[in-house]
Order: C-alpha cells, then structure tokens, then sequence
C-alpha cells in the first residue's frame, strides 16, 4: 500500500519503519531536514521537507495515490489539519494522533465528524496496557483485539493445576460460556482446542473471558498472585494521568509523586480525590520509604527520563515484591534492557506504532473479502478474523454445536449490538451479529468459509 | 568497512557488464567477425563466472553507510571499465591496453574523447560496444543494479546518491527500485525515439542506434572520423541537436510532466536557466561566426549543433570551432564548465551547482553590506540547505584542484597552451573535443601513458562528480569493522525468552 506519514518524530519513524517492513510503500513528511535525513539514510522510503498541511506539500508526497494517510507531529490540532485536508482532497483513510486530555472525551466525535478512520492516543493506550497488567498480573501477556472490545490473556497452566490432564469441556465444567479457550500453545506449536482436548502442564493458553471473572478463573485454576490494591507510580505525565483515572476506576489505591508543583496542583484538581499526589523528588530514598514504598503491590516508573526510570525500577525490585512497570522512551541498547531486572517494560512509541501496523494489516486485509477485519493474535501465528453475518449465510440461527465447522476454527466471540458474548455450544448465530472466529487455517473469505 | 557487501554489489555489476556485452556479440556474429565474437564471449563468460561467485551468496550484514556506498561506486566503475576495455585488446581492434582503457572510460563516463586517429579501421562490435559504453554510463550501472537486484533497507540510497550527478538527488517514488526503473524506462523511450526519428530521416540502422546511444548518454562517439558532420544532413543534425538538449534535463522533469504536474515541471528553475544559457549562447554564437557562414539558416544550423553538444556534454561535432574567431572559443569553454542540468545524463558542473554558487556569492555580497541580514539561498522558492551549499563550495574548490593539478602534469607533454588546458577540462567536465589538437576533427593519440591515466581519473572524477573517488582512495576508510560475537550469555537470554 502507498502510505504517507507526517512528522518524524519518536512515533513517526518508528511507524515508518514498521510498515517498511511489512512492505508498504512510505513518503515521509517533516518540516525538520534533518530529521527525514535520518530516516531517509535508514530507510527505503522517500522524505519531503515540508509542512504536511499544506495541499502541495501532500501533494509531492503522492497523496493522490495513497491509501492511508498518518499524521503523527508533535501538534493534535496540526495533526487533524493535515488529515483534513488529505480526506477532504483524496478520500483515503487517515489516522491522527491526537493525545490531549481535553479531546479524549470527544474522541468518538471528531473521528465521525471528521470522518478520521482512526485516532491514536499513544499515552492513553501506554496507560491501558499498564492498567492491564496491574489488573491481571497473574496474565502472563495481555493482548486485545476487536478494537480493544476483547482482551485475550496467556496463562501458563502449572504443575497440579485442576485443567491439567483433564480435557477442556471436563476441566471447565460450570465455568464453560463464561470462559473459552482460543489457542493453547505446546512446545512452539500452536492449536486451536476442540471440547475434547486435553490440556497439560506447561502449556499456554490463551483465552478470552469477561472482564469480571478472569480473576477467578485464574484462582480457580491454581494461579494466585497477589491481588493488586495499592500502586506507587513516580512522575505526573500524561501516561500517569490516564492510568490513574483507569485504575481509579477498578478501585486501586493510587499514590502519585511529581516533581512540579504546578502539575501537582492540576492533577490533583483533575483526578479524582482517592489519588494521592505527593510533591517530591521520586528519586528520593527517603520520600519513597516515607511514602510506604514497601507496603506497594504495584509500582510504575514514569517519568520523562529512561535512565531515571530503570535506576528507580531496579531499586524497587530488589527491595520490595511489587509488580513493577517501567516505561521507556527509547529503544536504543535494547539487548542490555533485556538483561535487567526491571519489571514489565512499556515502549509508548511501539504501542502507536502496532496498532497502526495492525489497522493497516486489517484494512490490507479486508479488501476483496468479506473480511471486516483481520487480526493476528499469539504472536502472529493465530488470525483472528471478524466477519458480518449476512441473511443469506447457512450458520444462521443454528446453535454452534450443530455446525459442522473446520478443525482448527473456533468461534470465540460474537458481537451482538454492541454486547460482547463468549458462546457456547448452544449459541447461534444470528444476522446482524459480528462475528470473530480464531483460526489457524488461512484464505477464509465468507462466514459460511468456517463450515467444513 | 563491509567488505562482503562490497564483494556482493560488485558480483553483480560484473554479471551486468556481462550482460550489455551480450549485444556486441550479436553485432559481431550479425558481421560475421569471428575474430570479436570469441574476444567478446571470453570476457562475457569470464566476468559472468567470477561475477557469479561473487554474488552467489547474500551477506549477511546488508547494512551500509555513505563510505561503503561511495566505495562500492567508484570501485564498481573503475572495474567496469577495466573489464570493459578487454574484448577491445583480445580481438585486436586495440592493440594497446591503456589506449584501450583510455577508450572505455571516455565511453562509460561519456565523455566521448577517443585517442584512435581512425575508427572507421575497428569492427563493428567494436564501434557498437564503443557507444553502448555511453549508453550504460549515462544513467549509471548502479542505478540499473537497483533495478533488478533487491537492496534493503534505506542504504541502497547511497549509491544512487554517489553515481546520479547533482548536488541534490531526489527520489522519485517512495521505493527506489521504482525510481530506478521509472528512470531507466524513460531513459530508454527517449532513446528509442531518438532513433527512430533518425531511421525516419533515411540514417542504416547500425549508425542511427549508436549515435543514439551517444546522444542519450551525452557522450559523443560517432562511428566515422567525420562524425555527425559528415552525413552533411540538416535533419540528422537537428534531431540530434535537439535530443542533447532534451537528454540534459533533469529526468525528474519528465516524470513531472508524466504525472500531470506540468506548472511544477514547467516552473522549474534550473530547467529555465539551461535553456535560458542556450538560447542566449546560440544568439552569441551565431552573431560571432556570422561572417564565416554567411547565411543565416547556416548560421544557426552550425551554432545551434555546438552549443547544445557542449553544454549537454555530448561532443558531438559539425563544426570545427577551432576555426571560430576568440569571443566564441571562450564561450565554449566557458559552457564545458557550465555543463547540463543535475539529474540528467549530462556532464560538466551542473547548471544548479552554479546557480547556487552564483547565489550564495550574492548573499554574501549583501552580507558585506549589511553585517546583521539574515540571507538564505533558494531554489525554487524553497532554502537551500545550509549543507548542500557547503558541499557545492567544497565540489568546485576540489574540481579545481584537481584541474590545477593535472594540467600541471599533462603539460610535460609539452603540447601547445590551449590543448594542455583544454584537454583536461574537456576530460573533467565529461564532454569530448577540446581546441586545438583535440579539436572535433582531432583525437588524444599523441598523449603519453602517463597524461592518459590522468585524464582517466579525471573523466572518472568528472562523471561521479568527485567524491566517490576521493573517498576511495583515502586511506581511513579500509578499516575492518570489529564486532563483538554473538556471546554465551547473550544467547542465553535469547533462550529464556524463547521460553
């Protein structure tokens, strides 16, 4: 596909260089030169100095033919602009970062009104994923799909689990409708479960469930991590803003140090008043033990400075049993990060970057099939794939357990009207539903493709 | 240095030399010149061989910077032309190897200066590798291996920076393997049209496909000693004249006009001022040389053909401008300087690097002035980088080093002053005849060994613009890249992940 990216930044070259990879044909906009020298000399894409608002400018960058247009600039309001003007002139698809708080509650609005095929808040998406594994922290992975609709958590079974040994139907017993599991991963090989397969130790499932009950099916089965209630996260940015609203939300107890008073005063007007925000110097010893750092489940380095914040999540770690999430900005010296003990690691910029990647992949995907979507799940060796049910299909209005379907094809969730649910095999499926089918069989191009 | 990915690009310009000697063969047995047939196949087998092991297997490391990519540009062309002049000596047509050589270079980087005091003696294959020589170097070889050979990553932009000529090189899609091939198509519709319009006009077609060649290259071999002129056609000439002028213009233009953008391409300011040069050195000419010819339709046909063969760096001749009065020699060697415009096939300092150096002369005037403005240098309404204008500035002090340098070594030849400057600066800017000796009608035959190498690495230095070859010949870049191996612990956390 010709795609076009404005702003090369952390994000834009990082987009860049993604969807270079999976073979797209990139033209990169800044108005910095130096900048799109730097990506121009790494990459096989074209650059043009410029503002990438202006017609012309877009125009040079072979707009007219492009399929998808990303603004990513430093700026939300330059970002809606330039993807303005590229709908308006070309009707491609366009994606802007628009990351300010103040927009966050009109995101829905300005994507319809505007007509934006999708708007990208990598702070607010950084705070997802973080809020996620506090939430879950017996999961060892959490990946969503469906828009962030379904979560899809991995779990190892351990030894003397009640799932081990036992085949899925028997093993789920009362739990099955509320739990379904989409892919089990054994010695590198992938499959996706029948009723009848026996699981054992040592194997990753993958599965999806209500938001709810995932805890206790992880108890249930023999998994018990502490549950999380009391979070410690150092610095006051936008990431720490969002994820204390979203944990908040699920009744953590969150304690926030910041350096700058002034941010105090505004996150404290504006975040609820359960939050604690102290002012301080988080690099301090003697503020975190006074701010009972030892008695944290969860801890979150967030501050602007990488090192900052692996100086701070090494310190932790050695001293208390908190879970603890580092943030980083860069990926240089990836392989020594690897090696540290810092926690689960977020990189905010490939957190923009995926989800681009994986909406160009749906929207590469989709056309010419009946394919509303397509998402790669479990490390890319599962497709999850979302179709329309029309009223002609043959599935219709048939529970699942009477389908023949394909081996390894499962239907793991159908979206009824905005309501998610995990069938069983007394489900069926009816029109107007979206459904989405796991599989690792590939060319499926219809509904009716998942009969055998 | 990657040393293995420098063996790999030069594997397959080899295999690509192979292949462009292909077609002499055919000529060769179309002929019947059994004697070039079997020299030309023994090079193609040879360099396909050795070309062919060089690049059997992918290096790992495809990384590459600006050193490597210069390297592998200058190393590519120096070998290029060494292999090239092979089939020339093994089939007799040469005897000589650095007469040879000295032919092959002028033909790959098209410049077109022959030192043979007679071509209508060589053979067919000969004359017609002779001007295919032009036709591959005009557009660069490496510009064709991007075509066929699939580079990755951003690193192949380097050697399409050190061989396309210009102070800016700018791709014309996002992909250059696309921009390599946009190019090489429209390079060879131009080229296929030139030659029909040529067969049109009653040319055989062996003559009409060299010049063609010559002319889309700038280069300006022709396949008798009386070259263009000697047809004695107005319509050859012209059609020839106006193909020089078309082929030193920036490509980019056409694909402009291609894609519609016809105010941008029309608006571009390099263009305006090559033709504006043209024109205005065609009127200067003609006015000059007026009392010679005596008609005005002469006149122009005479001046016309000269000027748009020199500053297109072509060389070919109708002409012997050696007989011109003095206003009209200078201006000549004054348009070798000039040269065409960048992004084209043509040689010469490339109207933008002048433009730019004009202007940023200007600013500095205004800033003697005014100590405190601010001045920027622009082209086409847009600034011209800080960096760019640095690198035009060290481009012409090193070309008039280098200059300086060989006209001081040719002149132990001890030719008379105007062939001693000429001869270097003809071989510098890529474009053919000189004055004097080296006129149109005259050759480089009586040059020593030694003042041939020179002039060797002139036209080399000329074509990919100099610093290529500086950089290679420099002794800090031949370093080995030292690399930690892939260590026991490393491998190790691989392993835990995996799990």
């Amino acid at each position: 596909m010709n795609i076009v990216i404005v702003g090369c930044g952390k994000v834009g070259s990082t987009v860049a260089e993604q969807l270079f990879n999976e073979g797209h044909d990139i033209c990169v906009i800044d108005c910095d030169a130096d900048a799109i020298d730097k990506v121009t000399q790494a990459l096989d894409v074209r650059g043009i100095v410029g503002n990438g608002a202006i017609y012309n400018v877009q125009l040079d960058a072979g707009v007219e033919d492009a399929d998808l247009f990303i603004a990513v600039t430093p700026n939300d309001e330059l970002n809606l602009l330039c993807c303005l003007i590229a709908q308006k002139s070309t009707r491609c698809d366009t994606i802007a970062r628009v990351r300010d708080p103040d927009y966050l509650s009109e995101r829905g609005f300005i994507k319809e009104r505007l007509g934006l095929s999708a708007i990208i808040n990598p702070e607010y998406e950084a705070a997802l994923e973080i809020s996620r594994l506090f939430r879950i922290p017996s999961a060892i992975e959490v990946d969503t799909f469906a828009s962030g609709r379904v979560e899809l958590l991995k779990m190892v079974i351990p030894a003397g689990s009640p799932l081990a040994g036992k085949a899925i139907y028997e093993a789920l017993g009362k739990s099955s409708g509320k739990v379904l599991i989409c892919a089990v991963e054994r010695d590198g090989e992938v499959f996706i479960p029948s009723g009848s397969f026996v699981l054992r130790a040592g194997d990753e499932i993958s599965f999806v469930t209500s938001k709810n009950e995932s805890e206790g099916f992880f108890k249930k089965f023999g998994i018990e991590i502490g549950k999380i209630k009391k979070i410690m996260i150092v610095g006051g940015g936008k990431i720490t803003y969002y994820l204390a609203h979203m944990l908040g939300d699920h009744g953590f107890k969150v304690k926030i140090i910041e350096k700058d008073r002034k941010r105090c005063e505004f996150l404290a007007a504006t975040l609820p008043s359960s939050v604690v925000i102290i002012n301080g110097d988080g690099t301090d010893e003697q503020l975190l033990y006074e701010e009972d750092m030892d008695s944290m489940d969860g801890f979150a380095s967030l501050t602007d400075f990488d090192e900052e914040n692996i100086m701070l999540s090494l310190y932790v770690k050695n001293n208390t049993d908190a879970k603890v999430v580092t943030k980083i900005n860069k990926y240089n010296f990836g392989i020594v990060l690897e090696k540290l003990n810092i926690g689960s690691t977020v990189y905010p910029k490939f957190i923009t970057a995926e989800m681009i990647v994986s909406y160009v992949r749906a929207l590469e995907n989709s056309q010419g099939s009946n394919v509303q979507k397509l998402y790669k799940i479990v490390d890319n060796k599962v497709e999850a794939l979302e179709f329309y049910a029309r009223g002609m299909s043959d599935v219709i209005g048939i529970p699942l357990s009477d389908l023949q379907l394909k081996s390894d094809l499962l239907v793991c969730c159908i979206n009824r009207g905005g309501k998610m649910i995990i069938p069983n095999g007394l489900t069926t499926i009816e029109v107007g539903d979206t459904v989405i089918v796991a599989t690792t069989q590939t060319g499926l191009n219809d509904l009716s493709d998942i009969l055998a | 240095m990657n040393y293995s990915i420098i063996v790999y690009i030069l594997g397959w310009v080899l295999n690509i030399e192979a292949a462009a000697m292909l077609l002499p063969c055919v000529v060769a047995l179309i002929y019947g010149e059994t004697a070039q047939l079997f020299s030309f196949l023994i090079t193609v087998a040879v360099s396909f061989i050795v070309g062919l092991l060089m690049h059997l297997k992918k290096p790992k490391n495809t990384k590459f910077y600006a050193k490597e990519g210069f390297a592998v540009v200058a190393l590519s062309w120096i070998v290029i032309s060494l292999v090239g002049a092979v089939p020339f000596v093994l089939s007799g047509d040469i005897p000589s190897y650095i007469s040879a050589l000295f032919e092959t270079v002028s033909g790959f980087t098209t410049t077109g200066s022959s030192n043979l005091t007679d071509v209508e003696v060589l053979s067919k294959a000969a004359l017609f590798w002779r001007s295919e020589t032009h036709w591959i170097g005009g557009m660069g070889v490496l510009v064709f291996l991007l075509t066929i050979v699939p580079m990755v990553g951003g690193h192949s932009m380097q050697l399409m920076k050190a061989e396309s000529p210009g102070p800016v090189v700018d791709k014309l899609r996002p992909r250059i393997r696309h921009t390599a091939v946009i190019l090489y198509v429209m390079y060879l519709v131009l080229t296929v049209v030139e030659c029909i319009l040529l067969l049109i006009g009653g040319m055989p077609l062996f003559d009409a496909i060299c010049l063609s060649f010559g002319t889309a290259g700038t280069g300006g071999f022709a396949v008798t000693n009386a070259g263009v002129g000697g047809y004695n056609n107005v319509y050859f000439e012209m059609v020839i004249a106006v193909f020089m002028v078309l082929f030193g213009i920036n490509f980019g233009i056409y694909y402009m006009l291609l894609t519609k953008r016809f105010k941008e391409a029309l608006k571009n300011e390099e263009m305006r001022t090559y033709l504006v040069i043209v024109t205005v050195a065609i009127i200067a000419v003609s006015l000059n040389v007026y009392s010679i010819y005596g008609s005005v339709g002469e006149t122009l046909r005479r001046s016309f053909f000269t000027v748009a063969s020199i500053i297109s760096s072509t060389g070919y001749g109708t002409a012997d401008f050696n007989l011109w009065p003095g206003f009209s020699k200078m201006l000549i060697i004054l348009l070798m300087f000039c040269g065409a415009c960048a992004g084209s096939t043509g040689g010469g300092m490339k109207v933008a690097r002048i433009m730019i150096l004009v202007k940023s002369a200007f600013t500095e005037i205004d800033h003697t002035i005014h100590p405190k403005s601010i001045t920027t240098v622009k082209m086409d309404g847009k600034k011209v980088s800080g960096e760019t204008v640095k690198n035009v500035r060290a481009y012409f002090i090193l070309e008039m080093m280098i200059i300086a340098v060989s006209m001081i070594i040719v002149s132990f030849d001890n030719f008379e002053f105007a062939v001693n400057t000429t001869s270097v600066i003809t071989c510098m800017h890529n474009i053919g005849p000189g004055l004097g000796a080296i006129g149109p009608v005259g050759n480089f035959a009586d040059f020593s060994v030694l003042s041939k190498l020179v002039l060797i690495f002139d036209m080399l230095a000329g074509r990919l613009e100099i610093m290529p070859l500086l950089v290679f010949f420099s002794a800090g870049i031949w370093g080995r890249t030292k690399r930690k191996k892939d260590s026991k612990e490393s491998r190790i956390i691989k392993k835990e992940k995996l799990i």
